[in-house]
């Protein structure tokens, strides 16, 4: 259990605004890649960063290090971000992104840099992984924890329920999933691209349990992460409501800035509105 | 020089293939933007099925289509079309032999900056190794468009392979397109170069360049990889001795693959194969990476030179 008072929270929010800055930071500067959806992860990615997991830069390979699988890899800016913040290497490589040579690729490669802990960009299969690291948990008897983050679009690949049903029959309760339940993907609104709805029903009829939150309240976010903890036998699934976009108003809830980077002034006028 | 991406030439002639055609449908699975099928989509909405990002189900249905007497295009992403859906266009579609048509962008390297994930080298070797599979990989965005209505009228499935970044326009609307057999661009005794796809541009290139220092260097468009124009291409090993193949994709199971089993049976000459050698791709600019795996003109002039040095 960790602790939430004024203070902690007022740190994970602080670290919410350092991950935009350098999301939008290092999209510009590469010129490519997927802004909306790294910035409706900022918050869930920053608790878990910042509050929840044990995790050591100087020892990014410790085995009972917990782990976290960027299942929706294309946000792949969110976690570099969180990693350099981190310590895990320093932040002037982060202008590397997406250059020929750098470790950070355009979808994370975890032979590339350490601190990633899944290869990870073709939707659906990163949920599998982390049942699969969650399942070495339980046979190596260690208590180290399993989070996932997937977008709400990547619902729609049959996979991901072939990965809901294996963790819920191996009572799984070292595993958290994360839904971005954004309402966006590539070619419009969720709904009208092929629904994944009722999200929520469908993970409570395959044995998870079910937390929905708002994905941008860091306090109800750790609220959830607690009692995820307390949950036995099962794994959990917190649905958090979330923006496309959040923090820039141009680029809420429009699906265009899924995969645009922002050009330069598109960067001054964003950063702009993060202070 | 007038360039265009051949994904945009899909999209376009699809448009008129729908226009010409009732039974055609076509399917995606959320990238219509990348694809170009979002074209058709606005068009004809009716026919038009977003899978959304399920292609192992986009494949299935496609063959509940086609076997219900629909013409069906499916697109996606080259890792994900030929790969994520694999055994269900082994299965459901080859198997069958039905009348899908698997278009798949993006594939290759010249991706860029999406990475390794992304960037099918594999496609055409997998896709290939399929019974009753045509693989057809257009060479610009007029073959490209005559490609699509070949395909339409050609029985059972095919897996065309298409790019994303605009590439120099070879041909103009007199090309005779015919699946299975390749075109002869360049005519030279020394050596023969066999291309596909984003190659067959820079091949040519070459050869001018070749041409200057006195080497006569065929150049063919071996734009169907299955069937292969055996014919053509044992005559050109008669004639020239000597052939490099090149493709955008792995140097294993490929074009050069493809190209090797024939002449290793049928009529022994030296073959050099340039492609990506046995390597996944990575980030970066497509001409950077096509310089990184050693896909230039000028790599290609340095594989001639020592090709023409060991020719007996
Ligand atoms: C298997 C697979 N199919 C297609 C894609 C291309 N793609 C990248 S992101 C994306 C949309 C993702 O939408 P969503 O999961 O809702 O992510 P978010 O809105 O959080 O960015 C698609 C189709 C992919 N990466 N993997
Ligand atoms: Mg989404």
């Amino acid at each position: 259990m960790r602790e939430i008072n004024l203070e902690t929270v007022r740190i994970v929010e602080g670290k919410a605004k350092v991950l935009r800055e350098d999301i939008l930071k290092m999209l510009a500067e590469a010129g490519s890649g997927h802004t909306g959806g790294s910035l409706s992860s900022a918050d869930i990615v920053a608790c878990l960063y910042f509050w929840e997991m044990s995790i050591d830069p100087n020892n990014p390979h410790d085995e009972n290090r917990d782990r976290f699988v960027l299942s929706k890899g294309h946000a792949a800016p969110v976690l570099y971000a969180a990693l350099a913040e981190k310590g895990f290497f320093p932040r002037e490589k982060l202008k590397t992104l997406r250059r020929l040579g750098s470790p950070l690729q355009g979808h994370p490669d975890m032979r590339k840099l350490p601190g990633v802990e899944a290869s990870t960009g073709s939707l659906g299969q990163g949920i599998s992984w982390a049942v699969g690291m969650a399942l070495a948990g339980k046979i190596d008897k260690k208590d180290y924890r399993v989070y996932s983050l997937l977008g709400d679009g990547e619902l729609q690949e049959g996979m991901v329920w072939e990965a809901f049903m294996a963790a819920a029959h191996y009572k799984l309760d070292n595993l958290t999933a994360f839904v971005d339940h954004n309402r966006l993907q590539i070619d419009g609104k969720i709904t009208e691209v092929m629904s994944p709805e009722p999200v929520a029903d469908k993970f409570r009829a395959f044995g998870w349990e079910v937390i929905i939150i708002d994905g941008h309240n860091v306090e109800e976010i750790m609220r959830a992460l607690n009692k995820a903890r307390e949950i036995k036998g099962r794994p959990t699934v917190i649905i958090a409501e979330t923006v496309k976009g959040k923090g820039v108003s141009f680029m809420e809830n429009r699906a265009e800035w899924h995969g645009t980077a922002p050009k330069k002034d598109d960067l001054e006028k964003a950063l702009a509105e993060l202070l | 020089m007038e360039k265009q991406a051949t994904r945009d030439a899909y999209g376009k002639a699809l448009v008129e293939l729908g226009k010409k055609y009732n039974d055609v449908v076509v399917l995606d699975a959320d990238l219509s933007k990348s694809t170009k099928t979002s074209d058709f989509a606005k068009e004809f909405p009716e026919r038009f099925i977003n899978a959304g990002i399920a292609e192992q189900n986009m494949i299935g249905m496609a063959a509940g289509l086609a076997a219900a007497g629909k013409k069906v295009f499916a697109s996606s992403f080259a890792v994900f079309a030929a790969g994520r859906a694999f055994e269900q266009v082994r299965n459901s579609v080859a198997y069958a032999r039905l009348n899908v048509k698997i278009c798949a962008s993006h594939a290759g390297i010249t991706v860029g900056e999406d990475g390794g994930s992304h960037q099918a080298v594999e496609d055409i070797a997998v896709m290939r190794a399929v019974p009753n599979m045509t693989v057809v990989v257009p060479a610009d965005g007029v073959s490209t468009k005559k490609a699509v209505f070949a395909v339409y009228e050609h029985e059972g499935p095919v897996y065309m392979r298409l790019g994303r970044p605009a590439v120099p326009l070879i041909y103009d609307e007199r090309l005779d397109f015919k699946i299975g057999k390749g075109i002869e661009l360049r005519s030279g005794k020394d050596v023969t170069l066999i291309a596909c796809g984003i190659m067959v541009g820079k091949a040519l290139e070459a050869a001018e360049l070749l041409a200057k220092e006195g080497i006569e260097a065929s150049v063919i468009d071996m734009h169907t990889i299955k069937p292969l124009d055996e014919e053509l291409i044992i005559r050109k090993a008669e004639e020239t001795g000597a052939i490099l193949t090149l493709e955008e994709h792995s140097i294993i199971g490929g074009l050069g693959g493809a190209v090797c089993e024939v002449v290793s049976e049928k009529c022994p000459v030296l073959v050099k194969r340039m492609g990506i050698k046995d390597l996944f791709g990575q980030s970066g600019k497509p001409d950077e990476l096509m310089e990184y795996y050693g896909l230039t003109v000028g790599h290609i002039m340095n594989n001639v030179h020592n090709l023409l040095e060991i020719k007996p």
